[in-house]
């Protein structure tokens, strides 16, 4: 271990031997209050759905019963029951597919399309919207009047038209997901923006000579994140009925891929015969937003911070 | 003072369908490349391209053909569809009228649901009613709109054999076999917009019931009911009559997916179909005509919410 590595560690003890007396100041009865997340227990039990789900789609190929373009079942629709390939849990889909099995794959197709689109409009929306507030003028006033114009449609109509022009595959979707969402997320992270310039400690960064990047990166940014973290669940919450929505159209993730709003679709038939396999990929769906919602609303009944909410 | 502001918003509505129908324009005739290429195929000679280039207008610059295609919009010319070559206002025609019906019945049943629903929840904040109401609308609004579609069939038509699981519409049926006939998609929408309106309406009440002149009848004794009906009621209409426009501005979003479920003739329908067909023409048309239903309903909310406030009526 070289000089500097030592100099560093005893940095390190030190200050945790500050964290260690500034935690002590809590047990002091007018203390302020701990930030910390308690969730109620209906939001324990949709954060322990959440986490289900994510697991799933990581590890769903790998436990699922069937491959999702196995047609193992000796007929279309049928009931849970066992066969010689093995048993079908949920029944059989329109082409005798495993049902069970295809809303495991679904998963990773679902929940990955959709993080990928809301990520995507997390970096389109927070990069626009920062440099809108820090730039104002020209800048701010070009991307805003081009943002109220998507925001003034509705999403699924320009899905549709987007769709028409460009026809539908997987990056087409996330993209076409991502550029709509972003003009939710840009509102918001410039409201942030033009929030936090505006305060005494940017003012005082300004004097004290720091550069533009230095003050989005060390002011403007951390300040921005929580707000912004709150308001990731309903995005994605929006994205997933938006994609599960094209994807029930036709317009979406194409078959033979499971994907749940897909699944629906290719199994309305059977409702008619009072099969499930149109009902379980769309439970599937339901539990995994309202299930974010819930967490959701827990927080922000909880954190004043409602910021994200009233600008839904 | 209130004119003018009602017309400045009028103004802002009509700027925003400039740009929507340049957004328009731009992603259906600009992006997808060269139309006559996609019709003649790779095949074609640099001859029967020019040709049919011309014949389309595409030798024009992109500004010239959008002025065009605005013009023959607005004079009704919506076009012919690639598929067939039928005129787009035939075929729009009766479809349109078919999505008006069922938006229309649709409005008038969810509207006095919600706003009665809404009330009723913000005058017993806190019970078991009330949380029913609040989780019931806010699972409503959380899941896809063909997921209440399929729960509806599965219980109402499959199981319990009450209604028919398709949409039907003919033009010899009585008033009574109309609403049999669409009763599915019609029970379907109100569930999805009623749960929206709901909520919003219970939220503005709510509202209202923390401002100072509520405090003060409070503290007079008047009981809550009454507070409720005579005092928090009238300040939010305005923000009711917002929730209202806006919602059945959502409207339009739930129509394309139960109108694809039930196969109800209507314009989202026919729209889909497009989208499936790449048949741009007829995608351009129904676009335009959603879009600005869309944004005169957003402009009724604005205009609405002015009027019924008399601190936007008369700003300092």
């Amino acid at each position: 271990m070289n000089e500097s590595d030592k100099q560093e560690n005893q940095g390190m003890d030190k200050g945790q031997d500050v964290i260690a007396k500034l935690d002590k100041f809590d047990e002091l009865p007018d203390a302020p209050p701990k930030r910390k997340l308690k969730l109620s227990w209906v939001g324990k039990i949709a954060t322990a759905i959440v986490i289900f789900w994510m697991v799933i789609a990581i590890i769903g190929p790998f436990i699922a019963p069937f491959h999702e373009m196995d047609m193992d079942g000796d007929d279309s629709f049928l009931d849970a029951h066992s066969n010689e390939y093995g048993t079908f849990v949920l029944g059989t889909d329109y082409l005798g597919r495993d049902t069970f099995s295809r809303i495991i794959w679904g998963a990773r197709m679902t929940i990955g399309i959709s993080l990928a689109a809301t990520f995507l409009a997390y970096a389109i929306g927070i990069t626009l919207g920062i440099a809108a507030a820090v730039k104002g003028g020209w800048a701010d006033m070009s991307i805003s009047r081009v943002n109220d114009a998507i925001l003034a449609l509705p999403s699924i109509m320009l899905g549709l038209i987007a769709i028409a022009a460009f026809g539908s595959s997987i990056p087409i979707l996330v993209i076409i997901a991502g550029i709509i969402y972003a003009s939710s997320v840009f509102r918001i992270a410039r409201a942030l923006g033009l929030d936090i310039m505006v305060q005494d400690y940017v003012e005082a960064a300004r004097v004290r000579g720091e550069g533009v990047w230095w003050i989005i990166r060390s002011e403007v940014l951390p300040n921005a994140a929580m707000p912004l973290a709150t308001d990731f669940g309903l995005r994605l919450v929006f994205v997933v009925l938006f994609i599960s929505s094209l994807s029930f159209l036709g317009l979406g993730v194409q078959p033979p891929q499971a994907d749940w709003g897909s699944m629906v679709r290719e199994n309305l038939a059977g409702l008619t015969y009072n099969s499930w396999a149109a009902v379980w990929p769309a439970f599937a769906i339901a539990s995994f937003t309202i299930a974010i919602n819930l967490i959701v609303d827990d927080i922000s009944a909880k954190s004043g911070g409602s910021l994200a909410k009233k600008m839904v | 003072m209130m004119l003018n502001m009602v017309l400045r918003r009028i103004w802002i509505g009509l700027a925003t369908m400039v740009v929507v129908s340049v957004i328009v324009f731009i992603m259906t005739s600009i992006l997808p490349g060269d139309v006559a290429q996609i019709v003649l195929g790779q095949s074609a000679t640099p001859e029967t391209l020019a040709a049919l280039r011309a014949e389309l207008g595409l030798d024009q610059p992109a500004y010239i053909r959008y002025f065009l295609w605005l013009g023959d919009m607005a004079t009704g010319d919506l076009g012919t569809s690639k598929a067939g070559g039928a005129a787009i206002s035939d075929l729009i025609g009766g479809r349109f009228g078919n999505t008006m019906l069922m938006a229309g019945l649709v409005a008038a049943i969810s509207i006095p649901i919600s706003v009665i629903l809404g009330l009723w929840a913000a005058m017993h904040p806190g019970t078991w009613l009330d949380r029913t109401v609040t989780f019931g609308t806010l699972a409503t609004i959380s899941v896809p709109e063909f997921f209440i579609a399929t729960l509806m069939v599965l219980i109402l038509a499959v199981n319990l054999h009450l209604l028919p699981s398709t949409a039907l519409l003919r033009d010899d049926m009585t008033f009574f076999e109309l609403l049999r006939g669409l009763a599915m998609p019609i029970i379907t929408l109100v569930i999805v917009v009623s749960a929206q309106m709901i909520r919003m309406t219970r939220a503005g009440i709510l509202n209202v019931m923390n401002s100072p002149y509520i405090e003060m009848a409070i503290l007079k004794g008047v009981p809550r009911q009454r507070i409720i009906v005579r005092h928090a009621l009238f300040n939010a209409i305005g923000p009711i009559i917002n929730v209202i426009a806006l919602n059945l501005a959502y409207l339009v979003s739930g129509v394309v997916i139960v109108e694809t479920i039930f196969a109800y003739p209507g314009l989202a329908k026919l729209m889909i179909d497009g989208v499936q067909t790449r048949d741009l023409p007829l995608v351009q048309a129904c676009a335009m005509i959603f879009c600005g239903t869309y944004v005169i309903l957003i402009l009724i909310a604005d205009v609405g919410s002015i009027v019924s406030n008399p601190r936007l009526r008369h700003p300092k």
